[in-house]
């Protein structure tokens, strides 16, 4: 893949999850989920959804933390902006974990599959018959 | 040498992802992903689940995320 002229920025879609801490109250978390939705747009990004799943217990103990609030952005945003969002959760004491995961060529590949599916489902015209060679008992499955 | 009668035993494993036509394996979703994790929290073989190679790369990347993410479970007893 080309990298993007200089000056001229590549959009792309990520996903950015991230775990605060239990202690954090709801009014502090959701000012650190404002907080990271200036610094994205600040920098020219794109935040298209805020998902925010509310306290859920961890499959492991995390820094001693047995629950945490995940929060998942999704961005269209460059790559910049992305080691800035990381930088910050990397500072934040009450991160205890995040996931920055690029989305668009997934999306854009589910969106081909599904087409490809949907050319498939179209009728086709009635089966030929077949010939004799075809038509011999079944052969018996390997394996 | 005559086809083996009982042959129609065997189940006909279907990859699950393609049946529901699930072209992108999110992490987020647990609940999907703990269908392939057995009690012990390692990733299900293929040979087991019936995953097609396509789908069964997409899993495991997609269980490994979500592991990191205390969605799942590294090692679980």
């Amino acid at each position: 893949m080309h990298k993007a002229e200089k000056g001229e920025k590549s959009v792309r879609t990520y996903e950015v999850a991230f775990i605060a801490a239990p202690t954090l109250t709801s009014e502090e978390l959701e000012g650190f989920v404002a907080q990271m939705q200036t610094v994205v747009e600040g920098k020219n990004g794109k935040v298209v959804k805020v998902d925010n799943w509310g306290k859920k217990s961890l499959a492991y103990k995390i820094k001693k933390f047995r629950d945490g609030y995940y929060v998942i952005l999704t961005l269209e945003a460059d790559g910049t902006i992305i080691a800035e969002l990381e930088r910050r959760f990397r500072v934040a004491d009450h991160v205890i974990r995040f996931l920055s995961v690029r989305i668009d060529e997934d999306l854009k590949r589910s969106e081909k599959m599904k087409i490809t599916r949907q050319r498939k489902s179209v009728p086709t015209p009635a089966p030929q018959p077949m010939s004799e060679y075809q038509a011999g008992p079944p052969a018996a499955p390997i394996e | 040498m005559p086809a083996p009668k009982r042959f129609s035993i065997r189940r006909k494993r279907v990859c699950k992802f393609c049946a529901e036509k699930i072209s992108y394996i999110d992490f987020k979703d647990g609940k999907l992903l703990s269908h392939f994790i057995p009690e012990r929290g390692k990733i299900l073989p293929r040979r087991i689940s019936g995953v097609c190679s396509v789908h069964q790369r997409q899993l495991s990347q997609a269980i490994k995320r979500a592991r990191h993410m205390a969605i799942l479970p590294f090692v679980a007893d």
